[in-house]
């Protein structure tokens, strides 16, 4: 009961283990993915063993375990219980186990959004955060004449991946204002600077690959018939409505499209931490509302890795504290979670998504792609049933209630309805990962042990 | 790149390298579909690539609903395309 | 709405919408109030089995009857009326099948079966085999069955929301997100209006239709009324072909589980498919107050039988779990009817885990009592000072 669980090997899991471990604490990390590092440190897959990476390694004495994924949590007495399975994704013979603890570090990361528009359900279009993970980790190019579109920074890692996997990319289009733009807060700008060398070095390669950066431009048609084979681009307005008669066809056969990312809060909504619109909300000790439960990296916000690392090192000795250790008070690392927060919210304010986005949709647009609910559709089961939260809207609509689970249709439809709050509705998933009825079935249903104390 | 692995995808051999997912497997082999959905039959490969969609499900050793981004290609492994529902052999 | 209301009838959940629907069928004119949105209480957070099979003889087998044969001509009446995409309702008389999977639980099964055709309900003794015929992918330990033809199966939300949209048609209002507070009485000490968060609405009579949470309704309103909530949960599967589970299964267990007074956990399988391609897997009773939170060893309490009915669905992904909290009182059957204690105020709750299907039933019986028609069965059994629930409420 005394370990400290971690549950996610991103920047913000890691770093909260490497602090925690370092004030004395237990600790184990359990991580869905094979090795650790989450989206930011994806690593080659394919290089085979390789040699100690400073990046993404744990002290000694931290256990880590791979390829688990927590797929319930629930209160016992004095903290929380997690439930496993650890196996190759989606087996029904993974082995179960549960671990208790006085003290949880949430570090789950979070997901691309994507936001509909036709034909986005075609083969070839990808979310970014697809592009970059098969070329960071597959050393696999999506496309040969690859278009990308979104919103936001991150869209410049992305296409220096694409450039590194082989890929042609045939333009970079920011819906928003040009990154390079950033100046309405220049000091919030500024307090991100490190980052801002990262992405200059990004633009620089761009430049010499003369992939060309148009902002105010996105995606709003996919074309093909069995997968994408062109794209139509447009220009934007402020509010992101489709400027009439800059309508352009571009020969494509990928598209990748990031519009901002989505907290994986499935644990912490479990686990009845309190929420301010749609991410956990904590302390300047990365507490959240409900005791030995803490949060660390895009779950409570999007930041980045560096703030993502930052608050992962606060939390992890915070919660080193709470199993009775005394850290050294984590000053550094504070101040850089103040410097990085500024830096974050200049970056929601320079990359908002706009409400225009809603007018790119025919009327049999897919809004959710699992159960094939079309806008049109959407819009009249809503309108014709008053559906006016979120569990009547799914039952009704169907939106939501497919194998995704509302996780890529969730903040879509509520902003398609015109009540960005009914996404939190659809952020509640007790299971949070598929398990198989047997491996329910077989689980031990008396009280659970410490597995995860076992010989490494 | 030392030892590769054999797997079957829709019965025909192939090698693959260790730390392949399946979705990757596939992609390499230039498909960019390998799903149907229940409603109306649409093609579906990879969307998200972190197992988050549910887009790219196969059918792995007869066990349908895998995510191919997420999977890691075993030796041995028999892979197949998933057409909308499928119940497990 | 001209003038103010006839009736109001507090929450728009099925039963409240039943009621809603009946009442203005019968030329009342409504108001519905609900604190959330329409069916966001245990309607949507329940199935949609609409049986006759799991009750045994007494009155709320006989209003589980009179439920069932008022259903499909209720919704057909609102396809005339509104529509065939605002009266969707997902109904699918599809018939139920009661598995045992023991001897002794055969033999209960058939004598249980026969009490209820003294009450004239279709139940058919059938073997093993065929059972297996009807079910293919039921588990070959099957050793006995009864088929129900006349169990049948709907959406709720859709039955609740279409309820209320043909309330609406017909100059009914629906004003969700606003709260009962109580209610305001004349001089006699006769309902005067229902007060609410968003003020008072006058009216002649209030209709208590909060489900689990018609006790604190019928406090703050000013009387005692011993309605519980009982957590219930059920799995969702990933879609699965057609045909995978045809009928709505339970084991033979169902039965003993219903009118329990235990606290503990219990659990009775029932698998249904539905429209979508899912399978849902129902269910538990706890006593456990209002907690929602999930329990992972009632979850495989559930897993597990599902799977030893259905052996096929052990390799199948469940991907959510959902509950809610069936409204009981102590004695388990529904409460409908006038409050003698308070003039005014009536009472449509109380039907535990058979909300769904004895809502048509209760809507009927209620405009009934209002109107001052023939009454479509007994209400007595049904009061709300019968002796079962005055005790209760006194002690
Ligand atoms: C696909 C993708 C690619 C990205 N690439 C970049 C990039 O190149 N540059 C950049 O600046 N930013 C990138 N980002 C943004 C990035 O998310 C953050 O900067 C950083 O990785 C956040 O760190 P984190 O620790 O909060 O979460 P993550 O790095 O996302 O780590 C979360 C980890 O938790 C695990 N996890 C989640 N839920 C469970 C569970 N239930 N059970 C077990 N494990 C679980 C995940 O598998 C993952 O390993 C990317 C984001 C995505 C989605
Ligand atoms: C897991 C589970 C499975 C079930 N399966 C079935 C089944 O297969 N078949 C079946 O027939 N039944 C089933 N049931 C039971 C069925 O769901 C209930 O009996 C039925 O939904 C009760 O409906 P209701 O309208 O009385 O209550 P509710 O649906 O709870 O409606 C009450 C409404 O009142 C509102 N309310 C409460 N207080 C106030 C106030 N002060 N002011 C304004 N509004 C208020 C609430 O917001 C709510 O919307 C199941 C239940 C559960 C939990
Ligand atoms: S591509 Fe989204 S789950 Fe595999």
């Amino acid at each position: 009961m005394n370990r400290i669980a971690v549950i996610g090997a991103g920047p913000a899991g890691l770093a909260a283990a490497r602090s925690a471990a370092a004030a004395g604490a237990d600790v184990c990390v359990i991580d869905a993915e094979p090795a650790p590092g989450g989206q930011y440190l994806r690593r080659d897959a394919l290089a085979g063993a390789r040699a100690h990476d400073p990046a993404t390694a744990l002290p000694p004495g931290v256990e880590h375990r791979p390829d688990t994924v927590v797929w319930a949590i629930e209160p016992v007495p004095g903290g929380h219980r997690l439930h496993l399975r650890t196996g190759p994704a989606d087996d029904p013979g993974r082995t179960g186990a549960t671990v208790d603890t006085r003290a949880l570090v949430l570090a789950t990361g979070a997901h691309d959004r994507a936001l509909p528009f036709p034909g986005w359900d075609l083969p070839g279009v990808f979310t970014a955060g697809a592009a970059q993970a098969l070329a960071k980790a597959q050393r696999l190019a999506v496309g040969e004449r690859v278009l990308l579109a979104g919103t936001g920074p991150f869209l410049l890692p992305v296409a220096r991946s694409l450039l590194d996997a082989g890929a042609r990319i045939t333009a970079v289009l920011e819906a928003g204002e040009p990154v390079t733009g950033w100046l309405r807060d220049p000091a919030g700008v500024l307090a991100g600077s490190g980052k801002l060398g990262e992405l200059a070095g990004h633009l620089a390669a761009l430049a010499r690959h003369r992939v060309p950066y148009r902002p105010r431009t996105t995606v709003v048609a996919a074309h093909g018939r069995d997968a994408v084979e062109a794209a139509t681009t447009v220009r934007l307005d402020r509010d992101w409505n489709p400027v009439p008669g800059t309508e352009r066809r571009v020969e494509a056969d990928a598209v990748c499209v990031g519009f901002g990312f989505t907290p994986q809060t499935e644990l912490a909504v479990a686990a009845g931490c309190a929420m301010a619109e749609g991410f956990v909300r904590v302390d300047a000790a990365q507490a959240t509302s409900v005791p030995g439960v803490f949060a660390a990296g895009e779950l409570t916000g999007i930041g980045g890795a560096a703030l993502s690392a930052a608050e992962g090192e606060v939390a992890g000795a915070a919660a080193a504290r709470l199993v009775g250790r005394d850290p050294r008070p984590p000053l550094a690392a504070l101040r850089r979670v103040r410097r990085g927060r500024r830096f974050a919210a200049a970056l929601a304010a320079a990359h908002p998504v706009r409400p225009g986005w809603t007018t790119w949709l025919a009327e049999d647009t897919l809004v959710c792609r699992c159960e094939e609910v079309g806008a049109g559709e959407l819009r009249a089961a809503a309108r014709e049933r008053a559906a006016s939260a979120a569990r009547p809207l799914k039952l009704v609509t169907r939106a939501g209630l497919g194998p995704c689970q509302g996780r890529v249709c969730g903040r879509n439809v509520a902003e398609l309805l015109g009540d960005p709050r009914l996404a939190d509705g659809f952020a509640r998933r007790p299971i949070a990962a598929p398990v198989r009825l047997g491996e329910l079935a077989a689980g031990n249903t008396a009280d659970g042990t410490n597995t995860c104390a076992g010989p490494r | 790149m030392s030892e590769r692995l054999t797997a079957r995808i829709d019965g025909r051999e192939v090698a693959v390298t260790p730390g392949e997912t399946v979705a990757a497997v596939l992609l390499r082999q230039g498909r960019r579909s390998w799903r149907t959905t229940r409603g109306a039959g649409r093609p579906r490969g990879v969307f998200c690539g972190i197992g988050v969609c549910f887009d790219c499900l196969v059918v792995v050793n007869g066990v349908p609903d895998v995510r191919a981004c997420r999977r890691r290609v075993a030796e041995g492994d028999d892979i197949r395309v998933q057409h909308g529902a499928e119940l497990p052999r | 709405m001209p003038g103010s209301p006839d009736v109001v009838v507090v929450g728009a959940g099925v039963v409240g919408a039943a009621c809603a629907e009946a009442l203005s069928a019968a030329g009342r004119r409504v108001v519905v109030v609900d604190r959330g949105a329409p069916a966001s209480g245990t309607t949507g957070a329940g199935e949609g089995n609409v049986l006759v099979s799991d009750k045994e003889p007494g009155p709320e087998l006989r209003l589980a009857q009179v439920s069932r044969e008022l259903w499909p001509d209720l919704l057909a009446g609102l396809r005339e009326e509104i529509g065939p995409s605002a009266a969707e309702a997902e109904w699918d008389p599809k018939g139920g099948l009661v598995a045992a999977l023991g001897d002794a639980d055969a033999e209960a099964l058939a004598a249980f079966a026969a009490t209820q055709r003294d009450q004239g309900v279709r139940a058919e003794d059938i073997t093993p085999r065929r059972a297996r015929e009807l079910e293919p992918h039921l588990t070959p330990r099957v050793s006995g069955a009864v088929l129900y033809p006349d169990d049948a199966q709907l959406q709720p939300v859709l039955a609740a929301t279409a309820l209320l949209a043909a309330v609406r048609a017909r100059g009914g209002e629906v004003r969700a997100h606003t709260a009962a507070l109580g209610v305001r009485r004349d001089r006699s000490g006769a309902v005067a209006a229902l007060a609410t968060s968003a003020g008072d609405i006058p009216c002649g009579a209030v209709v208590n239709a909060c489900g689990p949470w018609s006790g604190a309704f019928a406090e703050a309103a000013g009387v005692a009324l011993d309605i519980r909530p009982r957590r219930g949960v059920v799995l969702v599967t990933a879609p699965l072909p057609p045909g995978t589970v045809r009928r709505k299964v339970y084991d033979a267990d169902y039965v003993g589980a219903v009118g329990s007074d235990d606290a503990d956990l219990q659990t009775s399988t029932v698998v249904e498919s539905t429209a979508a391609g899912t399978v849902l897997i129902g269910s538990s009773r706890e006593r456990v107050g209002f907690d929602d939170t999930m329990r992972v060893h009632v979850l495989r309490a559930i897993a597990r039988k599902a799977a030893a009915l259905f052996p096929v669905l052990e390799r199948v992904p469940v991907m959510r779990a959902y509950g809610g909290f069936r409204p009981y009182a102590p004695d388990h059957l529904p409460v409908i009817g006038p409050d003698p204690r308070l003039p005014g105020l009536w009472h449509a709750t109380g039907h535990e885990g058979a909300g769904i299907g004895l809502a048509a039933g209760t809507a009927r019986l209620l405009a009934d009592l209002v109107t001052g028609a023939d009454p479509v069965l007994d209400p007595a059994p049904f009061r709300v000072d019968r002796p079962a629930l005055l005790a209760e409420a006194t002690a």
